[in-house]
């Protein structure tokens, strides 16, 4: 499956979210299909993405939270996963998007490529619903089926290594993006 | 073990009054009564860390969801967390307000610690980080209260540096 298909697949429920995602390609498709004011891109401090979703997560329980991970993201992180467990809001769905490599800086080779297992890890631990899929399909039902079940979740999509993004820098600023995500999380606190 | 209850209270006392309602931490010696604290405290959120770095994280969080935050670590943990202090507190101007127990100064009796208390001020400097001294009860509850409004006026990492004077009884 490639990336920005699956992304472009649960779109719709992501537009109705909180999105943090991690830098680089992942930002740009997200750009791509459509920026909106409850995405933030978090376009360096590789690992934290799940960190600061936790910390959206816990602060706000009643907004559904999605992360946008990737296997090399998460492996600078791994702590993450055991602080997640500890915690596990309810409202918060993590997605690592494995395409066993660090494809933006010249496609070597991540951990997974030789085996590790990252939804293995989360189940480990503590996150027990943490699964590994392999096409879009699949990808929906894990989705759709993490939300239905009010319970924090891993969802591991295994992806091609491939780059679809033809730059990584965009028109949008990072504190842009920023004081723009922060004002909407204000805002539908305000309109409650 | 001689950490100040005392002074750990006046400590929380001044968190709270700046209106902390989630604090990160990952214990250690000096932080244990204020660990306790908020872990009792039902009007604050304790995320225990499996790494200090985190903490940056957790915090940007819950700066963005509208709630005030601090990370509570020790001097090796603040530099375990320089990256995303760099490429998360600053570059996206998040205030954070960090209380770093600062060992290995003048009194220290474990050899391990005196090489991170060595470089504390200099990074914290050097990274332009804004901070002061916690080593008299006299001035807890005024420089957590200034220190706080600093971070949030200015958008950036500040520090409170928990010196053994306050924190420790012998």
């Amino acid at each position: 499956m490639q990336r920005m298909e699956a992304i472009e697949a649960v779109y719709p429920h992501l537009k109705e979210s909180i999105v943090v995602t991690i830098m680089g390609a992942v930002a740009w498709e997200m750009q791509h299909l459509g920026h909106r004011p409850n995405f933030f891109y978090m376009q360096h401090s590789m690992g934290l993405a799940s960190s600061m979703g936790l910390g959206i997560a816990l602060s706000r329980p009643e907004l559904p939270v999605v992360v946008l991970d990737g296997d090399g993201s998460i492996l600078m992180n791994l702590g993450s996963l055991t602080t997640m467990a500890r915690y596990h809001p309810q409202n918060l769905v993590h997605i690592v998007f494995d395409n066993e490599s660090l494809l933006s800086v010249g496609g070597f080779p991540t951990a997974t490529a030789t085996g590790t297992d990252i939804a293995g890890m989360a189940r480990a631990a503590g996150i027990m619903r943490a699964t590994t899929v392999r096409t879009i399909p699949e990808f929906v039902a894990a989705f759709d089926e993490a939300r239905a079940a009010g319970e924090m979740a891993t969802i591991v999509a295994k992806v091609e290594a491939i780059n679809v993004a033809p730059r990584f820098v965009t028109d949008l600023p990072l504190l842009e993006n920023r004081f723009q995500f922060q004002r909407h999380l204000r805002e539908i606190r305000e309109t409650d | 073990m001689p950490v100040s209850m005392k002074n750990s209270q006046l400590i929380y006392d001044a968190l709270k009054a700046c209106d902390v309602r989630m604090m990160s931490a990952l214990p250690e010696t000096w932080l244990v009564h204020l660990i306790r604290l908020a872990d009792d405290d039902p009007d604050v959120t304790l995320v225990r860390l499996a790494k200090e770095e985190e903490g940056v994280g957790i915090s940007a969080g819950a700066h963005m969801a509208g709630v005030k935050s601090a990370m509570m670590c020790q001097n090796h943990g603040f530099l375990q967390s320089i990256n995303g202090i760099v490429t998360l507190a600053h570059l996206y101007k998040i205030p954070l307000l960090m209380l770093i127990s600062y060992r290995g100064e003048m009194g220290e009796r474990d050899p391990w610690q005196t090489q991170g208390g060595a470089v504390t001020e200099v990074l914290l400097r050097d990274l332009g980080i804004p901070y002061e001294r916690l080593d008299s009860p006299d001035h807890v509850a005024s420089r957590i209260r200034k220190a706080q409004a600093l971070a949030e006026s200015a958008l950036k990492p500040v520090a409170l540096l928990l010196c053994r004077d306050l924190m420790w009884e012998e």
